[in-house]
């Protein structure tokens, strides 16, 4: 009975995937109405196709690719990509074959997630047993797959022909493989995925904590307790302790990778500028936060309106906030690697400077790897509802700021705030969430009356 | 006059007396027969045939090339002197124009059309004689003398989002130039006075003396040039012979009675004119200072061919015999003065007929006799001036705001067509059309987007676009140039650039005052270095050649300059900084907060082990601190049965009372209102 339940399970799952893909496939046969590359929800300085393009044409005419300030992506996807911006097959839609690498990076991605849900899976169901608290847990890689696939956010992404699949598979590959152990292609992930977009630089502290204990696990002070209430100090069934073996071996590694990396960049870079300017031009692009097109994030307005003089001051106190999170939340998720990644990726996509909807994929999809946990989330309706009226009411706003004027700025502005404050309340409920789901662990140990509320 | 001639003297007593080494070097130098200085005016009217009439005043100064006379100059304006010398300039231009050239009905295959139709606004390029990495220094503070000397805000080109390097397809091509517009600079009277001043007999006496303010910007273009050419120019850059070039070109409509008494009957007359009717005053004597000032009439080559000269075949016959009655006593008008010589052009190249210039010399009249010429028609005439090969446009494609394009249409104009019945014997006939066109960083070119249209077909780039140089657009540092040079089949009929764009969103503090106008985008300049506009004329003595013809004489490719477009960017909206500062920092404080607040919240668990662990101790002291701490949480002691809910449940709730209240309370306001 139960295999049977699981074959038609995986059965929906791959008629889902399958469906998805059609739909992608569908809407890159109509690339001329939709206009989702120019979208500013999709396109960021950062993740646009056109500039991609762009620099792919300055490099092919015997020109620095961040000789303009159009470009400031890393010369390796151009080297990669660029080609596919002017390949062009008669009769076919424009861009098939790049839309087909993003469609392909999707489809990666989702199978990446589904094997790291089930790796969690696992390993939860592992550590739970070992505390007697054996319960039915769906399977949630599957679910998280099917979200990444599904959302609309992830299809307008690679449809829009944004870089932001290829940057997700990225942060993806690396939490697939610090979580399956494969030490190389998580240092490869991160080393890619940093190298793509700086925020990626902070995932390094879940990754070292899947190295060093292991996937995510009720507290190890749980353990302790449980042993302690029989009296039985069994070594084995406890979870490891922190090793640094692991940690190590991915430091060489993603030495090993960055210095391979910032070789190629290098050699592609030769004639032109050399690695400075790409610096200058990515990561200086992303912290300096030059351009102020609007985009779903906040920071644009705020630093087309804020005077001069507080300029720098404000991107140091912006850059710092997401910074000042890091420690804490160290600290309290320490035990669940994967969920402080999730809770790392959120925030960056919050905060960042050029932040697109393809980010909010990356953490919705991720979401999906902790329902279980999540299940008694405050506020998930109104989240739901919330993100459903943005992505609405963006679009329009921006149509009639920009298209039509007859709105201003502060309409497209409010829903960019508002955006922002769901993210925070996800954000913050998630974690307080996690919390009181490892405080019901605990009480159920402990044999406590279990609070209602926390 | 006496007054005029006061400096003059004055300057003469300086000489003699007080630096008698430099009067004596001069004297040496005059003695070596080398040039003096110099000073030339000249006025050249021609009627236009959309029944307008083009004035082109030309003064040239000239200092000699030598060090003997130091920093002191006879006629020679020092300012300008004295700012080739410190900045180094090797040729500088400097236009200040109001109004559009109309290259359809004004022409634009003639010297002064190419030389002198300039773009809306100021348009100043220099090319310096410094090392590369100073030229960037001399540049920026040209732009602030420039815009002391002309009370004009040229020093806005100082920063380099505004001013670009031309590499190959600006004429004086060289490294060391330099170009930039002002587009929006509007122009006026106060930059006309400081440029009159540079004249050595200001506009006191002789053709100067024309130029009447309210007649002169009434006009439909008019475009003040300064140019300045330091020619011989050695490593010190002291000893250099300076050419300044002032000309003053004016698109003027004349209406002469006759012409208001007969407009309801005849509309192809065109309308006869006079110097004191267009100018409303006269030309009385001349400037003392100049070496020659003579006033030209030119009749160009479509109309000398329409009014069937007798003689035009043995053109060179009748131009030696200047006494030839025929070319100014025409059946078709009539001069009110008899012209002193007779110039018929050197056959050209592009066109059939000869164009004829009458030169009247000024110096002859005197203030109780003054100089007034007119013209007067008695047959309508209807005659083309020559256009240029290609007639170039420019305009935005798309709507809204956030992009577009850019497209310089290119159509072919009658001179084309018979440009290509005249070449149609080689088969492989083709035409170069060089583009240059400077944008501003907030118009973020794609240069990859760069489409090429040739009869109204797209067209592969590369079969069509021989060479291309493109610098991009860096925010706010340097503005995006676009160098292109096209070869055309000849039989081309229309041909397109287009270029997609993205707008920029600039800062508030980066809009001018009034935003919602929108910003200018800067000519392109389309030239075509196949072509040459010149007029040669047929002179007998050379020795008096004047700088006017001569000028006339250069080979300087045909150019044109399309229009400015004016893009309109979006706004932010202006008031809204402290807003918007505060919420987003509200909104980053609230999301701190909670964060913190969620992660270091301690319920029932952390107390109760507290307690046990007080209790466990039995000390005094810490029972206190616990009590006192748990005071200080502001949290009951004993938490025993019900533990407080957590703090986001209650606030839920009480937002939730809270909306019920304020909605019962605007429903009350509502219903009893």
């Amino acid at each position: 009975m139960e295999k049977v339940k699981k074959k038609i399970g995986s059965f929906s799952f791959w008629n889902w995937v399958t469906a998805s893909i059609i739909f992608r496939l569908i809407l890159i046969y109509f690339p001329k109405n939709l206009n989702l590359s120019s979208r500013p929800e999709v396109s960021t300085p950062l993740t646009s196709f056109r500039r991609l393009a762009e620099g792919y044409w300055l490099k092919q005419s015997f020109m620095s690719p961040y000789a303009g300030s159009m470009y400031h992506g890393s010369p390796l996807l151009l080297s990669l990509l660029g080609p596919l911006t002017i390949n062009r097959i008669e009769g076919q839609p424009n861009h098939l074959l790049y839309s087909l690498v993003s469609v392909i990076a999707d489809v990666v991605s989702a199978m990446l997630i589904r094997a790291t849900g089930q790796n969690l899976r696992l390993a939860y169901l592992r550590s739970l047993e070992s505390l007697d608290l054996v319960k039915q847990i769906e399977v949630s890689g599957d679910i998280a797959a099917l979200i990444y696939l599904c959302n609309p956010f992830t299809i307008v992404a690679c449809v829009g022909l944004s870089t932001s699949p290829i940057e997700n598979m990225a942060v993806i590959l690396c939490l697939y493989g610090a979580c399956s152990r494969l030490i190389p292609l998580a240092a490869f992930g991160w080393v890619i995925a940093t190298h793509l977009s700086l925020y990626s630089a902070i995932l390094i502290i879940p990754v070292i904590f899947l190295l060093g204990c292991g996937p995510d696990s009720p507290p190890r002070k749980l353990f302790l307790q449980r042993h302690q209430q029989k009296e039985v100090l069994n070594q084995s069934k406890l979870p490891p302790r922190f090793s640094w073996g692991p940690v190590i071996h991915f430091a060489f590694w993603a030495f090993l990778w960055s210095v391979y990396v910032l070789v190629l960049c290098g050699i592609s870079l030769k004639q032109f500028g050399g690695l400075w300017e790409m610096f200058k031009s990515t990561y200086g692009f992303i912290l300096t936060v030059e351009d102020l097109s609007p985009n779903i994030g906040v920071l644009w307005y705020f630093f087309a309106e804020v005077f001069e003089f507080f300029r720098n001051f404000f991107l140091i106190v912006f850059h710092v906030n997401i910074l000042f999170m890091i420690l804490p939340l160290a600290i309290r998720l320490r035990h669940r690697p994967c969920y402080l990644a999730f809770v790392y990726v959120a925030i960056c996509s919050m905060l960042k400077s050029y932040p697109s909807v393809g980010d909010s994929a990356l953490y919705l999809g991720l979401l999906g790897w902790f329902v279980n946990e999540l299940a008694d989330m405050q506020f998930s309706l109104f989240l739901f509802c919330g993100y459903v009226g943005v992505s609405l009411l963006s679009p329009v706003m921006h149509n009639l700021w920009i298209w039509r004027g007859t709105g201003n700025a502060n309409f497209y502005f409010a829903t960019a705030m508002v955006y922002a404050c769901l993210q925070i309340v996800l954000v913050v409920e998630g974690v307080s969430a996690m919390l009181n789901h490892d405080r019901k662990l605990r009480n159920l140990i402990t044999g406590k009356p279990q609070d209602a509320k926390s | 006059m006496v007054l005029l001639q006061r400096p003059h003297i004055l300057l003469l007593l300086i000489d003699t007396h007080q630096f008698l080494q430099c009067w004596i070097a001069f004297g040496s130098a005059n003695e070596e027969g080398q040039q003096q200085e110099e000073f030339s005016e000249e006025l050249l009217v021609k009627p236009l045939p959309d029944h307008k009439l083009l004035a082109h005043f030309h003064f040239q100064s000239s200092a000699p090339p030598s060090t003997s006379n130091g920093c002191h100059h006879h006629l020679f304006p020092k300012a300008i002197s004295q700012l080739v010398q410190k900045f180094r300039v090797k040729e500088m231009e400097l236009s200040f124009t109001q109004g559009r050239w109309n290259y359809e009905s004004w022409g634009g295959f003639d010297p002064i059309s190419s030389s002198n139709a300039k773009p809306p606004g100021v348009e100043l390029w220099a090319v310096f004689d410094v090392p590369q990495h100073h030229i960037d220094a001399s540049w920026k503070n040209l732009t602030h003398t420039l815009s002391g000397l002309f009370c004009a805000s040229i020093n806005f080109l100082e920063s380099t989002a505004t001013y670009s390097t031309p590499e190959w397809s600006f004429p004086p091509a060289s490294g060391n130039v330099r170009y930039g517009t002002l587009p929006c600079e509007a122009v006026c009277t106060e930059n006309l006075t400081p440029w009159l001043k540079l004249l050595p007999c200001r506009d006191k006496a002789a053709i100067a003396l024309l130029l009447d303010r309210p007649s002169l910007y009434r006009g439909f273009y008019h475009s003040q040039r300064l140019h300045l050419t330091s020619t011989e120019s050695s490593s010190e850059g002291i000893d250099s012979g300076i050419i300044l070039e002032q000309t003053l070109t004016v698109v003027l409509q004349p209406n002469s009675e006759r012409a208001i008494e007969v407009h309801a009957s005849e509309k192809h007359v065109q309308p006869s004119w006079s110097l004191s009717s267009i100018f409303g005053k006269q030309v009385s004597g001349r400037c003392v200072l100049a070496k020659s000032s003579s006033v030209y009439l030119l009749l160009d080559r479509g109309l000398v061919a329409e009014l069937k000269f007798p003689n035009k075949e043995n053109g060179k016959s009748a131009a030696n015999g200047l006494t030839s009655e025929n070319f100014w006593s025409n059946p078709s008008f009539e001069l009110s003065v008899n012209p002193d010589r007779i110039f018929l052009e050197e056959s050209s190249s592009h066109s059939k007929s000869l164009s004829i210039l009458y030169m009247f010399q000024v110096e002859k009249y005197s203030e109780s006799e003054p100089f007034d010429i007119g013209l007067m028609w008695k047959v309508p005439v209807a005659w083309l001036c020559q256009q240029t090969p290609l007639h170039a446009s420019r305009f935005f494609m798309g709507s809204g705001n956030e992009r577009g394009a850019i497209a310089i249409s290119l159509k072919s104009t009658q001179f084309t067509e018979g440009f290509m019945s005249a070449n149609s014997k080689d088969g492989s006939c083709e035409l170069r059309v060089d583009v240059f066109q400077v944008v501003p960083w907030y118009v973020k070119v794609y240069f990859h987007s760069l489409r090429v249209f040739v009869d109204q077909q797209p067209r592969a780039v590369s079969d069509f676009i021989e060479k291309i140089h493109v610098s991009p657009s860096k925010d706010k540092m340097s503005p995006g140039v676009m160098e292109v040079v096209l070869k055309l089949p000849c039989r081309v009929n229309t041909a397109a650039l287009t270029i997609e764009f993205d707008k920029g969103f600039l800062r508030i503090d980066e809009y001018p005052p009034d935003a919602n106008q929108g910003f200018d985008i800067p000519s392109a300049i389309i030239s075509f270095p196949n072509f040459h506009a010149s007029m040669v004329f047929l002179e007998d003595d050379s020795l008096n050649r004047s700088p006017l013809l001569s000028k006339f004489q250069e080979k300087c490719p045909v150019m044109s300059y399309t229009e400015v477009l004016l893009v309109p960017l979006t706004t932010p909206d202006f008031s809204m900084p402290y807003n918007v500062i505060t919420i987003k920092c509200t909104v980053f404080a609230l999301y701190f907060g909670s964060l913190l607040n969620v992660l270091q919240r301690r319920v029932a668990e952390e107390e109760r082990f507290l307690k046990a662990k007080a209790a466990k101790k039995t000390g005094r002291l810490p029972l206190l601190l616990s009590k006192l701490s748990a005071k200080l949480r502001g949290r009951r002691r004993e938490p025993l049965h019900s533990p407080p809910s957590s703090s986001s449940f209650i606030n839920s709730k009480l937002v939730l009372k809270v909306i019920l209240v304020a909605g019962l309370a605007v429903g009350w306001q509502y219903f009893f209102s």
